[in-house]
């Protein structure tokens, strides 16, 4: 493996104006009916209904959890969201909360969200979260050693909480809004594919800016590249900002057209969002009403 | 030298604060009684209902929360404004067939109307709030709250004070809106947009669409996020159609049958108390000596 690692100082240049171009073309198609339900619904089955605030309380959890089985009861037959996002400190409740029904309860990790700490202090963190039940770990990497252009460290921490992991997913966080340009974005994307994440993910949704098209297409294309080098297939997870049900249409249009249908479902593609499941249920029940909904009538989650 | 050609104005419609073009790209020929061409104007879409819808959403909550003073001096800013834009409405009115004299009056009608309630913004609660006598230990009291948004036709004759008559009331009460203007006389109702546009109104608090009232109101009256709808018209399939509609998430429908906008019965603060919900509250107090049932 390791002489397939390649210089990550040599990654690819990202053409800004190309990428937002094509980003940009991605909006302009046009789903109706069918089509706009299924992909929808297919939207609805790839969130992980997030809440990260210091202010959550065991509460605050159990009703996202709630919200995440019984997504809206007055419309049969909806898929449930893909998981559930807390920190740490609530893995155990989320656990507790969501039972059998399949949803998986994912961690943010690793001195979330600066990811400011020492090592051994973000791999006790992970265990913590792993030994609560945490099926997925969404970690951050360190930017600040990226920036000092310390490749390495941020490599051999992936690494190292990935080897944590065992077999749970490994989620990476880029926080491509302090990352600064898309040639860092695909040079991290790369780092982090090659240290053994299972997804990249665009941000922490801490900062602005967070998830965008242009930006998650840098990331889509540097899975295609890593699956023709390896055959190995790399997952993606935009996070923060995605909250339109019109908006994560565009985001599969993009994912179909870059990296195809193997990736369209929830192994390979995840939305981090809170208020976006609202809006695809508003939507799903325009669809089926023929009348445009008020958020009074769905459940805050 | 060539004789110069003149700029034209595109009149497009208000929605969030903007001025965008509709959604759907299409308009229509607003002529004058004579049947002569005037404007090109937007023939707005059920998803710029929907759009409008949102944005009046999104500003209620700033609106309504207002101090009701500080509405009233917005109110009377879009009076000064006004004021200063005379000429043009008056020019307007006068190519959508109005007299010269008719429209003079039109206008002033206009300017007064919103000072007159620009001076209630601050007043209606006193009149319509109250205290209620109560057998038990409590303090009971009424008070008016905005419904939320408020969809509404403008009339199709008297297009500007009609308009002036609609919004003014709805919005002095802490509701935002959107209205459907005068499908045959559209003009000034674009151009008192522009007039809201630049008098300290918060964008997205009055919405103003160009378009066939057939066509948009059905969307106008089911849409599930409005609380109230309003309308001036005298069809009776259009008011049966309205609050059949209205019933999906029990809106309340007000219906200005056959108003005479240009005289002072169409300004009261009933017009006010029209989109206005009343919340009474028990305050539980003890039974002390001055507080026996009553108060």
């Amino acid at each position: 493996m390791n002489n397939l690692i390649p210089d990550f100082t040599q990654t690819p240049r990202i053409d800004q104006v190309g990428v937002e171009e094509r980003a940009a073309r991605f909006t302009k198609r046009s789903l109706k009916n069918d089509t706009k339900i299924n992909g929808l619904k297919l939207a609805l089955n790839m969130i992980d209904l997030t809440t990260l605030e210091g202010k959550d309380t065991d509460g605050k959890v159990k009703q996202l959890c709630y919200k995440a089985r019984h997504l809206h009861d007055a419309y049969p037959g909806l898929p449930t969201v893909a998981a559930v996002c807390v920190y740490p400190s609530m893995v155990k409740v989320a656990k507790q909360a969501l039972g059998d029904s399949g949803i998986k309860v994912a961690s943010v990790s690793t001195a979330f969200p600066s990811g400011q700490a020492p090592k051994d202090v973000k791999i006790r963190d992970t265990k913590f979260a792993l030994q609560n039940g945490a099926d997925e770990i969404d970690m951050v990497i360190s930017r600040g050693k990226f920036h000092q252009g310390e490749y390495n460290f941020v490599f051999d921490e992936i690494a190292a909480i990935k080897e944590v992991c065992g077999d749970a997913t490994l989620k990476v966080i880029l926080e491509t809004g302090e990352l600064g340009t898309y040639d860092k974005v695909r040079r991290a994307s790369d780092i982090a594919m090659y240290a053994g994440a299972d997804f990249i993910k665009t941000s922490t949704g801490k900062i602005s800016p967070a998830a965008t098209m242009p930006v998650t297409l840098v990331m889509l294309e540097a899975i295609r590249d890593f699956y023709y080098k390896t055959g190995k297939r790399i997952s993606m997870k935009p996070a923060g900002g995605i909250s339109k049900a019109k908006l994560a249409l565009h985001y599969l249009v993009m994912l179909n057209e870059v990296l195809g249908e193997a990736w369209m479902n929830n192994q390979y593609f995840r939305f981090g969002a809170s208020s976006l499941a609202n809006d695809i249920l508003m939507q799903l029940m325009k669809q089926r009403t023929g009348v445009y909904q008020s958020a009074d009538y769905f459940s805050n989650d | 030298m060539s004789k110069r050609i003149e700029v034209l104005k595109t009149y497009k419609i208000y929605i969030g604060g903007q001025f965008p073009r509709t959604e759907s790209g299409r308009t229509y020929v607003a002529k004058n009684t004579k049947g002569e061409s005037l404007a090109n104007v937007c023939l707005s879409s059920r998803k710029d209902v929907r759009d409008a819808v949102g944005s009046a959403r999104s500003a209620f909550g700033g609106w309504s929360g207002r101090a009701a003073f500080n509405r009233g001096q917005i109110l009377y800013r879009i009076a000064e404004m006004l004021e200063g834009r005379k000429a043009q409405f008056i020019d307007e009115l006068i190519k959508q067939g109005a007299t010269k004299i008719a429209a003079e009056n039109e206008v002033s009608l206009s300017i007064d109307r919103l000072i007159y309630y620009s001076g209630w913004c601050d007043k209606y609660q006193q009149i319509f709030s109250a205290v209620n006598p109560v057998a038990s230990s409590h303090f009971n009291f009424s008070v008016l709250e905005p419904m939320g948004v408020v969809t509404a036709i403008a009339p199709q004759e008297n297009a500007l004070i009609g308009l002036v008559s609609l919004i003014a009331p709805i919005i002095a009460g802490g509701n935002t809106c959107v209205i459907l203007a005068s499908s045959s006389k559209p003009l000034s109702s674009v151009t008192f947009a522009e007039v809201l546009n630049s008098s300290d109104l918060p964008g997205g608090v009055v919405n103003i669409l160009t378009g066939k009232v057939p066509e948009l109101l059905p969307f106008l009256a089911d849409h599930m996020d409005v609380n109230a709808v309003c309308y001036t018209g005298t069809d009776a399939a259009s008011q049966k159609m309205i609050k059949e509609n209205a019933s999906l998430n029990v809106k309340r429908v007000v219906l200005y049958d056959n108003h005479k906008w240009l005289t002072e019965s169409a300004q009261s603060p009933y017009f006010i108390s029209d989109f206005q919900e009343v919340k009474t509250t028990w305050h539980p107090i003890e039974n002390i000596g001055g507080a026996k049932a009553g108060y």
